[in-house]
């Protein structure tokens, strides 16, 4: 079974991510994570406890809004490291629509930008197949002060106790 | 000047901690290329054709004389004892051993620099005017405002993987000197009609391959929310911004697009969120930033008898009047004056500095400024608060130097990139055609008779020389393996901000020296009293240039 980390552990993955354009019924006694898109077109019929939802780089999260709270995941993808929108998209669940669940980056994020993406409110990342796991722990402790408010900091750095 | 506390000098220390296990990592092999290529961009490391460079951040461009020494170290010992300063009031270097590099930032951290989002597509070092606090039209210092701005967007963990990089830029006076128009955001410090203060703020300026004049989006922002707005502004970058194709992706495509003002309804939506949230500035915050930027401890003087005695200096010194003139400027208080020493001397690539200047600029500034220097994107430095009775001493002391050059404003304090002797995007060189000029019109009569005239120089599109805006803007071009060079008329980055008109067909290098001196011929046969060259060309057009140029008796 594949490692990720979680919070600061490595872990089993039991999740399995749908494709974009799945349909037809969800796989029975899988942890699924099914496409945002998948959800939004049949979230009447769909009465499976064991879904997670994955948002892709170029959708528009204000899509699940609130709704994000029904599942226990939501993965955000990055089809390469160097598209940042995944970073916004994390911070407006957490931030603006309250999201209380996990948050998973997948795709392909990279083990040097495991504390901003944790800083924008993931705590569970799929790295590359080669990552040396352990050592990647490090990364998210890269840096021990920060100046702005984010998803892990309420308030910037002018605000707290000093 | 801003000095780092604590928690200021230990986050710039954990970035070269991080910094040094990634280089250790890629030199290990177990980082890739394409993964290490952002990481040291955001560092401020290109590979370059020779050779890594090293793009080092000068914060709105203040440094003082201790940063200096250390520079001139590190020009010495990491490099080939000179350095290099940009038209982002940034410096680079430009032979470092990548192995090294992790060092030079561990030495540049003892006096409080680094190479912090210098390049990559991040939101890089924030400019502002080299005349901030001392200019006489000045509203509103920048300089708080910059640091302030300086911390938010220090390792912004939503905006260190935009489409594009991101350029800043604040004026705090009533003329333009950071060139706010062409910048990603301009931002204007001005009061409303009640005496607030606030910004006034721009987008989508910028130069490249489309150059744009940016667009306002607010005419009147309150301070305490300039850094929500800010993160509105780039949050809907970050997340419609072109990321297909790289010579779309910069934040003007997208304002064009969409147009200024459905930019600016999304912008205000995305704001609406965030408005008075936690990131809402507190006077207390702007207060402990405001007193790092008191006034030095300037002498009461008397200008009348400070200007005497210089005047009876100058009187019988053609030289030290024709260097007051040009380089020197009014300051707003009584009995000082703003002076620039000139890194533009003919036969050196326009910007560069030597380890021993870099010295000997630091005793300048310690025995004349208060210790602190400027970086101007005229690729020049200042010394802000010199005693006008001082100006004389100084002026031997810089002309030995090297940088005394009265030249400033002028036709030879041309604006130039390093272009294809160093870069490996240029299509062409341009310090050679720098050099060409500088030496065709040595004779400083015609070139004062001339007066305020900008000319920029870029070795490609990437208008790193910001030719578009030049006065008369020189672009490398690359045809079939050759370097031509093509000519624009009529650019300003002020107020007045335009960007020039191609004149025509390019040129050949050797042919650049007639081809300016002929431009300038059609602007003297045509000029009415005093009038400046930019006027001239406004009011008769590119037709008579066009003419003169490519016609054939020549």
């Amino acid at each position: 079974m594949p490692k990720i980390i979680n919070k600061d552990k490595i872990v089993d993955d039991k999740w399995v991510v749908l494709p974009k354009n799945y349909s037809g019924n969800l796989p029975e006694n899988q942890l699924s994570l099914a496409p945002m898109k998948y959800w939004l077109e049949n979230k009447e019929s769909i009465r499976i406890a064991v879904l997670g939802l994955w948002i892709d780089s170029d959708e528009d999260v204000e899509a699940l809004g609130e709704d994000a709270n029904q599942f226990p995941l939501i993965a955000v993808n990055f089809p390469s490291f160097t598209d940042g929108r995944g970073f916004s998209t994390a911070r407006l669940l957490r931030e603006r629509f309250g999201y209380n669940g996990q948050l998973r980056a997948i795709g392909n994020p990279n083990r040097d930008q495991l504390f901003y993406l944790k800083r924008c409110g993931f705590d569970s990342f799929v790295l590359p197949e080669d990552t040396d796991l352990e050592a990647a722990l490090e990364s998210l402790k890269d840096f021990s002060v920060t100046y702005q408010n984010a998803a892990d900091q309420p308030n910037p750095h002018f605000r707290r106790d000093q | 000047m801003y000095r780092y506390t604590e928690h200021d000098q230990k986050i710039i220390e954990e970035r070269v901690a991080q910094f040094r296990g990634q280089t250790s990592r890629y030199l290990s092999g177990e980082l890739a290329d394409e993964e290490f290529l952002p990481l040291r961009l955001q560092n401020g490391l290109y590979i370059q054709r020779l050779a890594p460079m090293l793009r080092v951040a000068v914060p709105y461009g203040l440094l003082n004389a201790g940063q200096f020494r250390k520079l001139a170290h590190v020009a010495r010992h990491y490099d080939k004892g000179y350095c290099h300063f940009t038209t982002r009031q940034n410096i680079q270097f430009n032979w470092p051993q990548l192995e090294e590099v992790p060092d030079i930032l561990a030495e540049l951290a003892e006096v409080q620099m680094h190479a912090v989002q210098t390049s990559g597509n991040c939101i890089r070092n924030i400019t502002s005017d080299q005349y901030a606090g001392v200019a006489e039209d000045e509203i509103e210092d920048p300089r708080p405002w910059c640091e302030i701005l300086r911390q938010w967007s220090t390792f912004h963990p939503e905006f260190a993987y935009l489409p594009r990089k991101f350029k800043i830029a604040v004026s705090g006076s009533e003329s333009d000197r950071a060139a706010i128009l062409v910048h990603d955001i301009g931002l204007q410090l001005l009061r409303n009609d009640e005496g607030e203060l606030g910004f006034k703020v721009y987008v989508g300026g910028g130069l490249g391959r489309t150059p744009v004049i940016g667009s306002v989006i607010r005419e009147f922002l309150p301070w305490q929310h300039i850094l929500g707005y800010l993160d509105a502004i780039v949050r809907v970058y970050n997340r419609y911004g072109n990321r297909a194709n790289k010579y779309k992706a910069r934040i003007k495509i997208l304002v064009r697009a969409w147009t200024p003002e459905v930019f600016a309804e999304k912008v205000e939506a995305e704001w609406s969120h965030i408005k008075d949230g936690p990131c809402t500035l507190t006077q207390e915050e702007v207060d402990r930033v405001k007193q790092y930027f008191t006034l030095p401890d300037y002498q009461v003087l008397d200008d009348a008898t400070e200007e005497a005695a210089l005047q009876a200096l100058s009187a019988d010194n053609i030289a030290f009047a024709k260097w007051l003139e040009r380089n020197t400027l009014k300051h707003r208080v009584a009995g000082y004056s703003i002076v620039h020493l000139s890194l533009k001397p003919t036969g050196v690539a326009p910007g560069d500095v030597t380890d021993s200047q870099l010295e000997a600029i630091a005793d300048l500034a310690d025995k004349y400024s208060f210790g602190e220097i400027r970086a101007t994107h005229n690729q020049n430095l200042v010394l802000a608060d010199v005693r006008k009775s001082d100006l004389h001493a100084l002026w031997q002391e810089a002309k030995s130097g090297g940088f005394a050059t009265p030249n400033i404003g002028t036709l030879t304090d041309l604006i130039c990139c390093p272009g294809g002797d160093f870069c490996s995007l240029a299509n062409a060189k341009s310090i050679p055609v720098a050099e060409a000029i500088q030496r065709r019109f040595d004779d400083m009569d015609y070139v004062y008779d001339l007066g305020d005239l900008s000319l920029n120089i870029s070795g490609c599109m990437n208008a790193c020389g910001h030719h578009h805006v030049g006065n008369i803007g020189i672009l490398g071009v690359d045809k079939k393996g050759e370097e031509f060079y093509q000519v624009q008329l009529g650019g300003s980055s002020e107020n007045d901000a335009a960007l020039g008109n191609v004149l025509g067909p390019s040129f050949g290098r050797e042919e650049m020296p007639d081809i300016i001196s002929r431009i300038l011929d059609v602007y003297i046969n045509n000029r009415l009293g005093d009038e400046l060259f930019i006027d001239t060309y406004r009011r008769i057009g590119l037709d008579p240039f066009k003419e003169s140029v490519y016609a054939k008796n020549h």
